[in-house]
């Protein structure tokens, strides 16, 4: 074990194909970031439908995240409206996932040795997704670096088997593993691309569209066709396609939400409105697979 | 005697919930032991955040016989019940014993190994296990019938004396193997038998005893601080946090940029605090420890954290003081960002936006709750029952009353309040005096809110107490009026705590008004009520309060709570007693006699006890009255008192139910007096005893 700031630490790219090989090698599928805007890689539905049934899954893959609130013009060096998530789906979760996990932080060369790793609890719950489970998030030195789920419910269905899902934040981890202080200052390889040549500009012209420009007649006009389009993928009994409206209906609620536009009072509204596509969806792929709950 | 191990390790079982576990393994343990007659002679848990423990001491090897008694029916009872009790047992009548004329079954059971009774109990206590929050995993988790712990559970070490007690549950079988430190010492470790147990996992880098783990961490936060030449702000929960998660605790010390120093401390020992689990320090030269509590009086808050590490690190903690080191100055750049930018937007256009957010649907806006407040607040002025301190001259204490009102909760829109909401008020009151509020009217900004619990402390400024008081009066008659009231265990508007907050501003600061003239007759109900409960700690019997307040009218609670404490005094002397006892006969005697007949009137030929009751009552009742009217309720004790010996000497020499009804009528009217005067001061019908 190496650590981190002994040698050259890895490139954002090369932690990521570090935990590739890591996870490839324990036997998962190596998927590529779903072609949707989403909040997290939970809604990817690799994790949320395939967390549902008995048949076993592993996978691991990178989701482009997008929470629109969270935009801040490219100022802060530590929130971005767009960043990602690695995640790993372990179902059912293996009797050595944590071991598993510890083994994967070595990989992209933490050392524990010298560094504080903990596991700290946070209880997972997704009220759009109509989801919860039991973890931590794991600390390294302070930083939380990763959310650990076992999935108790998913659209909500009780998960039979449990999966475990690990989330990694790459941009913190990179920070640390690389010891800067801005995410913009990441060496994206090892030919000096920095994270910021990557995707500064992209942060202020996205926080600009997000908070001030994006259309919000548009936006609720989306919202409404979303469900719509929901509802009919649900009677043509296409579970997939309904699920991926709910997940475009969650990220137009999430622009409506950085424009300001939607009430306190609407607000739990247009939560329990996507929380029924996403269960609704659930329920479809259940009963396609002819699954009890 | 032998003694016996059980260690439960899990992934890592949450802080918060270790203590309880501790005490659940016991009281569940001992209740399984004592169904089979065994109990230990002590008992001693341990709990880190990987493991739990239960060291059972001088438990014998097997129990004894046990003789099982069932009770049948009397000997004499006919055959029909005798025939169901030998269905049931499944003896004979010969069988039977027969004692004080009613039959039993009696069983002998054997004796056990106690092995064999600690590897049924295991299995129990385990399925049984009451965790506030518990979970499925694995492939077991197929069925929601699988096992369900508060983590997975990954071993059980089950030694009675040096032999393992054989059990498997959820594919877990137990054995004499755990597992060290998770990364000092991953590998297995065998223990020998609970008296090896402590030290076998010392040599392993796990300190098992949770209470040795909380003061390693006090001592070594305490000494790290003072070798930087500061003082630690002590802290029990955090303590206790860091204890629960650890196995092997090493404080370290760091320092943040002392620039972050301008955000108020509140803010800065928050976030460490709640987002990081560090410990504060302040300056050295401060004299005396400070309380977590006290934050706002605190000697100067020092650029410096402690937080726990749980490894022994091999460069001795460089890498993690200053991992932990950037985490807190990201927490802090973001709390400071949130601090100059509501610093630049004024409390009063703070204010305006309250008109935006709903405080309950039922209820308006915020804006629409802070205007009631503030001409509550200016009432209770104007009304003289919050008065300036003798020593504030020219005070206009209305107005500061309003505008600390009005602007009391316009730190609800602030960045710093959305994201710490534990901060509302302290920040407000940051933001009134720095944007040049009067001093009164900033510190009644911050404390309005107070008392929020029992042994908070009380406002006692009259500005704030005017606020505190009308804040909390609003909340309780409006969720009243709109039928939202407190039920059984649902409170979800805290008007509870509310409420024991306003008795607490008015009894501490001696209020005095008519609360009828501020709340609906059910919200002072309401309130007696909590007085009950919050007057139960200071030992004021809850019967007496409901005797003061039966008598309808007194809704001065200052007052009320004087008459309680003279009642209280007076019941408890033998005077109290025998009146009480008299007073009771009087009210049934009234009962059963269908009280005072028409047309009665009194005693033209009294006997000599009853004319010495009407001289008694003529002069007591005037007495009683006029100390009533003049607050000196021990006076009006003392006056009832005078009449204990007249009521015991008419009970003892005359008879009420006298053969000529016109005496018949006289006594009972009599009675009707002492029962009327004896109201006059409190209803002793609530009197228990």
């Amino acid at each position: 074990m190496t650590d981190a700031s002994d040698t050259k630490p890895l490139s954002f790219q090369a932690m990521i194909l570090r935990l590739h090989d890591y996870w490839s090698t324990r036997g998962c599928v190596i998927l590529q970031p779903y072609d949707m805007r989403m909040g997290a890689g939970t809604f990817h539905p690799a994790t949320t439908l395939r967390a549902l049934g008995p048949d076993a899954w592993n996978a691991a893959f990178v989701q482009p995240c997008r929470r629109p609130t969270d935009g801040r013009y490219g100022e802060n060096p530590n929130r971005l409206q767009h960043y990602y998530q690695y995640q790993v789906i372990l179902k059912p979760s293996p009797p050595d996932l944590q071991e598993l996990y510890l083994g994967s932080l070595a990989a992209i060369g933490i050392d524990f040795s010298r560094h504080d790793i903990r596991f700290v609890e946070d209880d997972w719950e997704s009220p759009t997704l109509g989801a919860w489970g039991l973890g931590w998030e794991v600390w390294c030195d302070g930083m939380e670096v990763t959310q650990f789920t076992y999935f108790q419910q998913m659209g909500g269905f009780d998960c039979k088997p449990v999966a475990g899902e690990l989330t990694y934040g790459l941009e913190r981890l990179a920070t640390y593993i690389q010891n800067v202080d801005s995410v913009y200052d990441l060496a994206f390889n090892d030919t000096g691309v920095s994270y910021g040549d990557v995707f500064l500009e992209n942060e202020r012209e996205m926080s600009a569209w997000n908070f001030e420009v994006a259309d919000t007649d548009a936006l609720f006009d989306l919202f409404r066709k979303a469900a719509a389009e929901c509802e009919n993928s649900l009677s043509a009994k296409l579970p997939i396609a309904a699920y991926e409206q709910a997940i475009e209906a969650s990220h137009v609620f999430n622009l409506l939400n950085a424009r300001g536009v939607i009430s306190v009072a609407e607000r739990q509204a247009y939560i329990g409105r996507v929380r029924d596509l996403a269960k609704a969806s659930c329920a479809a792929w259940m009963e396609k697979h002819g699954w009890a709950a | 005697m032998t003694d016996f191990l059980l260690e439960l390790r899990s992934e890592e079982i949450p802080a918060r919930m270790q203590a309880k576990a501790r005490e659940d393994l016991a009281r569940l343990f001992s209740a399984e032991l004592a169904k089979a007659g065994l109990a230990a002679a002590e008992t001693v848990t341990y709990a880190t955040p990987r493991r739990l423990a239960l060291i059972l001491r001088g438990l014998p090897d097997a129990t004894g016989a046990v003789a099982e008694e069932v009770k049948g029916p009397k000997a004499s009872a006919p055959p029909q019940a005798l025939e169901g009790f030998l269905r049931k047992t499944g003896l004979s009548r010969e069988q039977l014993v027969e004692r004080d004329g009613v039959l039993f079954a009696v069983s002998e059971k054997p004796g056990r190994d106690t092995a064999g009774v600690l590897a049924e109990a295991i299995p129990a206590v385990i399925r049984a296990f009451p965790w506030p929050k518990s979970m499925r995993w694995g492939d077991a988790s197929r069925s929601t019938e699988a096992l369900r712990w508060v983590r997975p559970l990954q071993g059980i070490v089950a030694l009675f004396g040096d032999a393992i007690v054989p059990v498997t549950i959820a594919g877990v079988e137990s054995g004499a193997a755990t597992v060290g430190h998770r990364f000092h010492h991953p590998g297995a470790i065998t223990i020998g038998s609970a008296a090896d147990y402590v030290e076998k996992l010392r040599a392993c880098h796990v300190v098992v005893d949770q209470a040795e783990r909380e003061s390693i961490i006090a001592l070594g936060a305490t000494m790290a601080a003072a070798k930087a030449g500061l003082d630690l702000v002590r802290d029990e929960g955090l303590l206790a946090e860091n204890a629960g998660l650890t196995e092997w605790p090493m404080p370290l010390l760091g320092r943040f940029d002392p620039a972050y120093l301008d955000v108020p401390p509140e803010v800065i020992q928050l976030t460490a605090r709640l987002n990081q689990k560090y410990f504060v320090c302040v300056d050295g030269a401060e004299v005396g420890a400070l309380d977590a509590s006290q934050a706002s009086k605190a000697p100067t808050l020092a650029n410096a954290f402690v937080c726990t590490a749980n490894i022994d690190a091999a460069d001795g903690g460089g890498k993690i003081v200053e991992g932990n080191r950037k985490v807190l100055a990201a927490r802090l750049s973001d709390a400071r960002f949130f601090y100059q930018t509501d610093l630049k937007v004024p409390l009063e256009e703070q204010a305006a936006k309250l008109s935006k957010i709903v405080f309950h649907e039922k209820l308006g806006t915020v804006a629409d709750k802070v205007e009631r407040v503030a001409s509550l607040a200016r009432w209770l002025v104007e009304e003289g029952i919050v008065v300036s301190c003798p020593s504030s001259l020219g005070e206009d204490l209305a107005a500061l009353a309003t505008r600390a009102a009005r602007l009391c909760k316009a730190d609800l829109v602030t960045g710093m309040v959305g994201e710490f909401p534990e901060l509302q008020g302290v920040m407000g009151g940051y933001y009134a005096a720095a944007q040049g509020e009067d001093p009164r009217v900033a510190a009644a900004i911050r404390d309005h809110y107070k008392p929020v619990g029992q042994g908070d402390d009380v406002p006692t400024a009259p500005v704030t107490v005017a606020v505190a008081l009308a804040d909390k009066l609003d909340s309780i008659t409006r969720f009243f009026a709109a039928d939202m009231k407190p039920s059984g265990s649902k409170d979800p508007f805290a008007l509870r705590r509310s409420a024991l907050g306003v008795l607490a501003l008015i009894l501490d600061n001696g209020l005095r008004f008519p609360l009828l003239t501020a709340v609906a007759p059910d919200v002072l109900t309401f309130f007696a009520d909590r007085l009950k409960v919050q007057q139960r700690e200071a030992g004021v019997r809850h019967d007496l309060i409901d005797a003061i307040f039966a008598l309808g009218g007194e809704d001065d609670l200052v007052r009320l709570l004087a008459r309680v404490h003279a009642l209280q005094a007076f019941v408890t002397t033998d005077d109290g007693t025998n009146l009480l006892a008299g007073y009771k006969r009087a009210a049934n005697i009234l009962k059963k006699e269908g009280g005072v007949p028409d047309g009665a009137a009194a005693n033209p030929a009294p006997e000599p006890a009853e004319a010495a009751l009407v001289a008694a009552l003529d002069t007591a009742e005037p007495a009683a009255a006029d100390a009533v009217a003049r607050e000196d309720f021990a006076a009006a004790m003392a006056a009832l008192a005078s009449l204990r010996a007249p009521i015991d000497a008419f009970f003892d020499a005359v008879t009420v139910n006298d053969a000529d009804p016109v005496k018949r009528a006289a006594r009972l009217v009599l009675l009707d007096r002492v029962r009327t005067a004896v109201h006059g001061v409190a209803d002793f019908s609530k009197i228990e005893g």
